[in-house]
């Protein structure tokens, strides 16, 4: 019924190994040479997706060692806003790949306060995305000043209504205006449980996306299916880029572009936005909220006997988790300076619960690794083997064993097309193999020895026994 | 210090339905603080309906329930358990993937003030709270007599444990009154003394006023000041051990007409 024991995580030769690596300075050196060499690969090969991959999974290996948390956190910084810069702005595409996993985790966490921790399972996640990237969109862009306006036909000249720097602001207001939309949802769909949930819930995904595309009459406030563009970013400070110019340039080869910095400044936004979510919700979980959350999944009928009020926690629950959404929604849209109804599709919603559970329902470093994964598949390691198929296709190649010509392979037989299928192949062979996700999350263990000023009696019962003394392994962030 | 009347608990004419079913039928009952009382009965006979109403998760036809004067029809079961009135299930409802501590500080909820802010801040008052929650969690946990499994995931814990954490976790909410149902089911007879002198202790130590169901004669008889016996949703006897014992509407109860008329 349940996850296996977490004894069970390693294979006894893979303890060994961790074993092993855990042992005295050998985790820091060894993570240090990892990292370095992953580095200096990427360094080399700007193109290579497993140099890539290497200097990536450098951070998981932080992660899974046994470290100081300081030297973890020092690491992780160090990775994230020394080295990955570099990294990124010689080969752009890795900002973007860092900026989407940042984007997922934060959306892939909020998730999981709905679905991991309260259990209310949430198909129309997206929506509060979109609702934080069209109050962005609306206010960012000329779209004030358009409203009377036919999709498409915007006069020249047509000023912004909001300076660029109001981004900031918006983010804040964001995250209010989703809360909002997470309770206006949450009220009807207290009663309901499990499937019906489900369907209305992903009803509500819908509605808003139809909303997005049909609010452009009577008052065109989307723009309908075009979708608005542009939109502002905020303004980078000009002095400070000249000096990271200085510093960049000759590290990363050639003089820094300022669309860029732009791509380095949207990947450092979102890189704090995560790391604020991670703190929040940890902070949540780790309270008599988030105990009552779980107390819900677990057994609704309890809880409330317990004096959990459900009503109140469980839109506390949609609220939080909508509130992510919608700060990330804003940022989305001035990252991409244009947002269109396409973007907050039903598949969006399942992107983002396929991340949750194949991380581990409720676990936080696993919707983290989940992101990393799912995106990365989707646009680095699938990509780039759809490619190498359509490469074999135009070459005089044959397939192995049985000596047919890529080439002369029909087209509807085209690898290049099965990319979504092996996405599903991994997908199912991942929950078979760990149904409870990548990192299954473990319940925090907490101090069993009392104070000693305020237990006598302790002593007498002898439990320094070897089951009890676990100590809290609370984890590191990343 | 007790109500109006001078009784913890005072039920009028309590009454829930289930379509054209009557589980409780015009219920009256009334218990003394500080008193341990049992209620015993058939199956069927609307027992735990009658808990279940009386924790807000049934909301009642018609009657009355009124807890230290005041009455707690209408109000939802959170708001009765913030009440102090606390309870445990018939088939144990732990939170199963959460760990004995956990269970028992979630029954603390009504309990703790800790608002959202402070915990986003993890302000100083916060963090003591949660310590102190903490520490009694602990020793909650080690007065019900479980000991070194507070990081255990209450699921994996034996059946008997189990119901001790259940009442751990109910005795969290530092209940006045506090409702068993069933608590020594499925127990040992060892495992079943060891819950009639806590029950016990839980009355004479912590002040806490009991309500059982159970179907234990032994533990009915031994614990219980008053006994009260239902029958199709109705009170039909009540007094203390020996009274109930002799009473033929109970034997009657219990093994039928044709088993009384042959007993």
């Amino acid at each position: 019924m349940t996850a296996p024991p977490p004894a069970h995580r390693f294979t006894r030769l893979g303890r060994l190994v961790m074993d092993r690596l855990n042992a005295g300075i050998t985790p820091y050196v060894v993570s240090m040479l990892y990292l370095g060499l992953g580095t200096a690969l990427v360094y080399a090969n700007p193109r290579s997706l497993l140099a890539f991959l290497c200097f990536l999974s450098s951070a998981l290996l932080i992660y899974s060692l046994d470290m100081d948390r300081r030297a973890k956190i020092g690491l992780g910084v160090v990775i994230t806003v020394v080295l990955m810069p570099v990294i990124g702005i010689r080969n752009i595409s890795y900002l973007e790949v860092i900026f989407q996993i940042s984007v997922f985790a934060a959306l892939g966490l909020g998730l999981n306060i709905v679905v991991g921790f309260a259990g209310l399972l949430d198909l129309g996640y997206v929506a509060f995305y979109a609702v934080g990237a069209y109050l962005w969109a609306f206010f960012g862009s000329q779209q004030m000043f358009l409203l009377h306006e036919i999709p498409g036909t915007a006069p020249a000249g047509t000023p912004f209504f909001l300076p660029p720097d109001t981004f900031y602001l918006f983010v804040i207001a964001a995250v209010i205006v989703a809360a909002l939309a997470g309770i206006l949802l949450g009220l009807p769909v207290l009663r309901l449980r499990g499937d019906y949930l489900a369907i209305v819930t992903l009803g509500f995904g819908e509605v808003i996306r139809v909303l997005a595309n049909n609010l452009d009459k009577p008052l065109n406030l989307t723009n309908g299916p075009q979708g608005i563009s542009p939109i502002q970013r905020p303004t980078l400070p000009g002095p400070l880029l000249d000096m990271l110019r200085g510093i960049l340039d000759p590290l990363v080869g050639h003089p820094v572009s300022d669309a860029e910095f732009y791509n380095l400044f949207f990947y450092l936004v979102a890189l704090v936005f995560v790391v604020l979510v991670i703190v929040v919700v940890r902070r949540l979980d780790d309270s008599k909220i988030g105990r009552a959350w779980t107390a819900i999944r677990e057994d609704e009928l309890a809880a409330v006997a317990m004096g959990v009020p459900l009503v109140r926690m469980k839109l506390g629950a949609f609220a939080a988790g909508a509130s992510f959404a919608g700060a990330m929604g804003v940022l989305f849209a001035a990252s991409r300076t244009f947002v269109s109804p396409e973007s907050f599709s039903f598949m969006q919603s399942i992107g983002v619960l396929t991340i949750v559970i194949l991380g581990g329902l409720g676990s936080i470093p696993g919707v983290i690794l989940g992101a990393a994964v799912v995106t990365i598949l989707n646009l680095q390691v699938l990509q780039g083997l759809s490619l190498y198929l359509s490469e074999l296709r135009q070459s005089d190649a044959v397939i192995p064993l049985i000596n047919f010509p890529w080439r002369n392979l029909s087209n509807q037989l085209d690898p290049a097309k099965y990319q979504r299928m092996l996405f599903g192949l991994i997908l199912i062979i991942m929950m078979i193999y760990r149904p409870a996700g990548l990192i299954p999350a473990a319940r925090r263990k907490r101090e069993l020895q009392k104070h000693p000023e305020d237990e006598v009696g302790a002593a007498a019962g002898g439990d320094t026994g070897a089951s009890s003394a676990e100590r809290g392994a609370s984890h590191g962030g990343k | 210090m007790a109500g109006s009347n001078g009784s913890l608990l005072r039920i009028q004419g309590l009454t829930k339905r289930f379509g054209g079913l009557v589980a409780v039928n015009g219920m009256e009952y009334q218990q003394e603080e500080g008193s341990i009382c049992s209620i015993i009965g058939p199956n069927g006979a609307g027992k735990t309906t009658f808990f279940n109403t009386l924790t807000g998760l049934y909301r009642p036809e018609a009657g009355e329930i009124r807890f230290h004067g005041r009455n707690l029809v209408g109000l939802r079961p959170d708001q009765i358990a913030a009440r102090q009135v606390a309870r445990t299930f018939q088939n144990i409802r732990l939170f199963g993937s959460m760990t004995v501590l956990e269970n028992i500080m979630v029954g603390m909820h009504t309990r703790l003030r800790q608002n959202p802010l402070a915990v986003l801040l993890r302000s100083a008052h916060f963090r003591s709270e949660e310590e102190e929650a903490h520490q009694r969690a602990m020793e909650l946990m080690e007065y019900v007599g479980l000991k070194g499994v507070g990081n255990e995931l209450a699921n994996n814990l034996p059946y008997g444990d189990q119901r001790r954490v259940e009442i751990a976790r109910a005795l969290a909410a530092q209940p006045r009154l506090l409702l068993l149902d069933e608590p020594t089911a499925g127990m040992n007879p060892r495992e079943t003394d060891e819950a009639i002198a806590l029950f016990r202790r839980l009355r004479d130590e912590l002040g806490v006023t009991l309500l059982l169901i159970e179907h234990d004669m032994r533990v009915v008889m031994s614990i219980s000041d008053r006994i009260t016996v239902m029958d199709y949703g109705q009170k039909i006897a009540e007094g203390v051990a020996d009274e109930i014992r002799a009473n033929p509407q109970v034997i009657e109860a219990y093994l039928g007409r044709e088993g009384a008329g042959a007993a």
